[in-house]
């Protein structure tokens, strides 16, 4: 009964969603080239399921590399700026500043400097979006650690490592799995925003640019909707391992 | 026969915006092998740092600190410590909790045996079949009892306790300075209590020390001298009521407010 409502309700949503969209085409008698509905994606599936396949994969193995640089990445600068104050507050603003650079505008920079490296440059991109939130929620996490954990530990002569592995990073993995749900999505966004933009782009980002090219809509929306799909099976398996390795927090059970 | 714990005059002070901060001016204390220490005085005087000082965690501006005769420089393994927060890690069970510190000074022992040793504690304290539940399933009292065991599972030589029982209801209090006292009978180790509860120093302690205002001195010293048999009943004996009076008076004092009783 649970398991069943735990899918049957989500599911629920969705087909609402999906008929309410289609009313509102109907309701206003726009025609597919202004915006599609959703009966016109099944058509634009399987006409072109073999290039969503391989679309798919393209952006997902290249998404999923973004952000395994950027929890590494953002793992290692969050501990810096965690345990040390004077790089907390020299980093603090160049990330900001970084971050709230518009990413698009990196893509023409980072084409340049490496020309031709497609996959490089995209997967470049996942992770520069996305390691923001890891490295903030890391430094955060161990700067607020109450002295007294320490103590425990300090006061029997343990090593700083030996309390960082026992003590300080467990203790941060609710907040790191918080900025990695955030990220995961972000990576997507890189991603895409590589696959889109830049001349001879592969993955679904390319298979949406076409589809503008061609003006066949249906297809740019069966594209969005297979990135929301993808987005969320990633979303899924961020909050799988959650599950797994920080599942201690959750209290609702 | 020299004392466990020797403070020889100690003298600190933080520094902060405004200037530096005298807390510790003059400190004396000394406990004898297996003497409970307890230390009373006005809030903010300087006591959490005292046990910082005696756990090798900050070294004083001057004076010194010496433990078993020897000159506390650096954290030691023979110390154990509790605090008001429990401080339990949430990811792990009460029996992991209570094995940590084990982890940390006996890394060759085998897990049996860590395991058989948090049990007994466990057992001890009352809380034997919750040695698998996590900390969020237990109530406040039978966490910092969790806590407890952890601070003595590898058996120091001291005992540390920064108001370990403030955060209780009177009842929970009470509960847990009888399981101190078997505790204590059980295992020996010397200990210093850090607490503003003036029946609790006197119950769970062989010595109280009152301390001054910050910067903090030794101010009192109080020999308690009951027997290591204390029913709770005892509290309400009149030569009880004087000592807790006395003391009263002492903290009275230490605040600056010296003898004006109402």
């Amino acid at each position: 009964m649970e398991l069943f409502r735990k899918i049957a309700v989500p599911i629920a949503a969705i087909v609402v969603f999906l008929i309410l969209w289609e009313l509102l085409v109907w309701v206003n008698g726009w025609p597919n080239y202004v915006m599609a509905s959703p009966s016109d994606l099944p058509e634009a599936y399987i006409r072109f399921w073999k290039l969503f396949l391989s679309g798919a994969w393209e952006t997902l193995w290249r998404t999923v590399a973004g952000l395994l640089i950027a929890v590494v990445a953002g793992v290692l600068l969050g501990m810096i700026m965690g345990f040390s104050r004077i790089a907390n507050d020299a980093l603090y603003p160049l990330l900001v500043g970084f971050n709230a650079v518009p990413k698009a505008t990196l893509v023409p920079v980072l084409a340049l400097l490496f020309i031709g490296q497609h996959n490089f440059n995209t997967v470049m991109m996942a992770f520069l979006i996305s390691f923001f939130p890891i490295a903030v929620s890391v430094a955060i996490g161990l700067a607020t650690l109450e002295p007294e954990y320490r103590d425990i530990l300090r006061s029997l002569g343990a090593s700083r490592f030996t309390i960082f592995r026992k003590i300080a990073l467990p203790k941060t993995l609710p907040e790191f799995f918080g900025a990695l749900k955030v990220s995961a999505t972000l990576a997507f966004i890189g991603t895409n925003l590589v696959e889109i933009i830049s001349p001879h782009g592969r993955g679904l980002g390319a298979l949406f640019l076409s589809g503008q090219t061609n003006s066949n809509y249906p297809l740019m929306f069966a594209v969005l909707i297979a990135l929301a799909v993808l987005g969320i099976l990633l979303y899924y398996a961020v909050v799988w391992l959650e599950r797994i390795f920080a599942g201690w927090a959750d209290r609702t059970t | 026969m020299t004392d466990l714990i020797e403070i020889k005059d100690v003298h600190h002070a933080y520094k902060t915006r405004s200037g530096p901060l005298p807390v510790l001016g003059g400190l004396n204390l000394s406990v004898p092998e297996g003497e409970f220490c307890a230390v009373v005085g006005p809030s903010g005087c300087g006591k959490s740092t005292l046990t910082r000082l005696i756990a090798g965690l900050m070294r004083p501006d001057a004076g010194e600190v010496w433990l078993h005769g020897e000159r506390v420089v650096s954290p030691r393994r023979t110390v154990g410590m509790a605090f008001q927060n429990p401080v339990l890690l949430e990811w792990r069970t009460i029996l992991d909790n209570v094995i940590l510190p084990l982890e940390i000074v006996a890394t060759k022992m085998p897990r049996k045996q860590r395991v058989a040793r948090a049990e007994e504690l466990l057992a001890m304290v009352g809380l034997s079949g919750f040695e698998g539940k996590r900390p969020s399933e237990l109530s406040g009292g039978m966490r910092q009892r969790a806590s407890l065991c952890r601070a003595i599972v590898h058996k120091p030589d001291v005992l540390i306790m920064d108001e370990p029982f403030g955060a209780l209801d009177n009842f929970t209090r009470e509960d847990l300075w009888q399981t101190m006292r078997n505790l204590r009978s059980a295992e020996p180790f010397t200990a210093v209590l850090i607490t503003h509860d003036l029946r609790e120093s006197v119950y769970l302690g062989d010595q109280v020390i009152v301390l001054s205002d910050r910067p903090a001195k030794t101010q009192y010293v109080m020999d308690i001298g009951l027997s290591e048999d204390r029913p709770l009943d005892i509290l309400y004996e009149p030569h009880v009521g004087d000592m807790l009076q006395t003391l009263r008076d002492q903290i009275r004092i230490a605040q600056g407010r010296g003898g004006d009783r109402h």
